[in-house]
């Protein structure tokens, strides 16, 4: 190396690319933006890194959860799915159509499918520690995917319904979550900025929460700040947001577990 | 232009009794509604508590203002800095207590009507967001916003 300056000199250039290519990946859409791009520096640097990140906390235990044996069939999620790894890409697909329920699923049902279908085991709570955990753990097998919906005609249905649920007013305050996460985005809320509503980091681990929450504990804070009623957890209005948000964030980065404000 | 609008707003039929006041009835004169919904006049210091809170009038969320110690204001609707001079009290009263009137796209809650919401929060429904008194207090305030 001391032979050759300018190759040390462009081996370092390029390592300094490489190690800022991971972050820039997220910054890259510029008129789609990631509520990522809205963060203070010192919040994507708890994003970025896994020492640093709270969600790691809830991957690992998710980790656990994925070998140890569940239900009257004692099965695994590692069982059937096999290591950990083959599970790249797939939450970048949720929700996705559940052809057994003739409706579509997001990640949290998708898995509970499994603990009473295949582990024939309870259902997890929503919104439970060990429900976020694997959701955590499957969805950072995806981290830096393109968000992918399915190109399914069967979801099309849902995707208008979230479209339309995304646009109506409700709640005492009489706000559509159009009207600040598109016509308002970038713009500050009291304190808050707007972000677009492109949920690139599901589940997140969100200051404001202590804690990791799913894309439906998020819209369900929302609702709760337009003074509207809650649907439960259940209600098939959570899917059809969900889809709908994920297909207008089609092809951005997944971030998953990502860190918020 | 405008047409003068003369709406009576009923107590609503069918709402559990509560220990809230009945809907105060208005008149709609252009685009301002000139008399007080309570016959009196409000109190602007009272009125300048409401704006500020966040619980209560819930403005700094959107709106700034000349609030030297309130931090972080919203930037989604226009200063309250010189409202008094650009409007009204009877211009003022209309957008707060129902905006949609003037443009029925605005995101401006509409602080005194109960209908024509959907999916109220139990806690709220049938419920202004401020009551007919709370309303003039802010109306009192925002009228000594001049510039």
């Amino acid at each position: 190396m001391i032979g050759w300056p300018p190759f040390g000199l462009a081996a370092r250039i390029l390592c300094a690319c490489c190690v800022l290519v991971a972050p820039l990946a997220v910054a890259q859409d510029t008129a789609r933006r990631s509520g990522y791009q809205d963060m203070g520096r010192s919040l994507q640097a708890m994003q970025d890194d896994d020492m640093a990140n709270p969600a790691m906390l809830w991957v690992q235990e998710g980790a656990a959860l994925w070998t140890r044996r569940a239900g009257s069939a004692d099965k695994s999620c590692a069982d059937c799915h096999g290591d950990v790894g083959g599970m790249a890409g797939v939450a970048a697909r949720y929700p996705a159509f559940a052809a057994g329920l003739g409706r579509p699923v997001d990640l949290e049902q998708r898995i509970n499918l499994c603990r009473t279908d295949k582990q024939k085991a309870d259902a997890l709570a929503d919104e439970s520690r060990e429900l976020l955990a694997l959701a955590a753990y499957v969805a950072r097998q995806s981290r830096g995917r393109p968000i992918a919906p399915p190109d399914d005609a069967r979801l099309q249905p849902f995707i208008a319904a979230g479209d339309a649920l995304y646009r109506r007013r409700q709640g005492q305050l009489n706000l559509s979550c159009a009207q600040c996460h598109d016509d308002n985005a970038g713009r500050k809320l009291g304190g808050a900025t707007i972000p677009q509503a492109h949920p690139t980091g599901y589940p997140i681990y969100r200051l404001e929460w202590q804690g990791l929450g799913s894309l439906k504990r998020r819209l369900r804070n929302c609702l709760v700040g337009m003074r509207a009623e809650a649907y439960g957890y259940d209600a098939p209005e959570y899917v059809a947001l969900e889809l709908f948000l994920l297909s207008r964030a089609r092809g951005m980065t997944l971030e998953s577990p990502a860190v918020r404000p | 232009m405008r047409l003068a609008l003369a709406l009576l707003l009923l107590a609503v039929a069918g709402a559990p009794a509560r220990a809230q006041e009945a809907p105060r009835p208005y008149t709609i004169s252009g685009d301002a509604i000139v008399s007080s919904l309570t016959g009196q006049p409000g109190d602007a210091q009272r009125g300048r508590a409401i704006v500020a809170s966040r619980q209560v009038g819930l403005c700094l969320l959107c709106h700034s203002g000349p609030f030297p110690e309130e931090r972080f204001q919203g930037t989604l609707a226009p200063s309250l800095s010189g409202a008094g001079s650009r409007w009204s009290a009877g211009q003022l009263r209309l957008r707060i207590v129902d905006a949609g009137r003037l443009n029925p796209d605005t995101i401006m809650p509409p602080y005194y009507r109960t209908e024509g919401l959907e999916r109220v929060a139990k806690a709220f429904a049938g419920k202004p967001i401020l009551s007919a008194g709370q309303i003039e207090d802010v109306v009192a305030f925002l009228v000594t916003l001049k510039e």
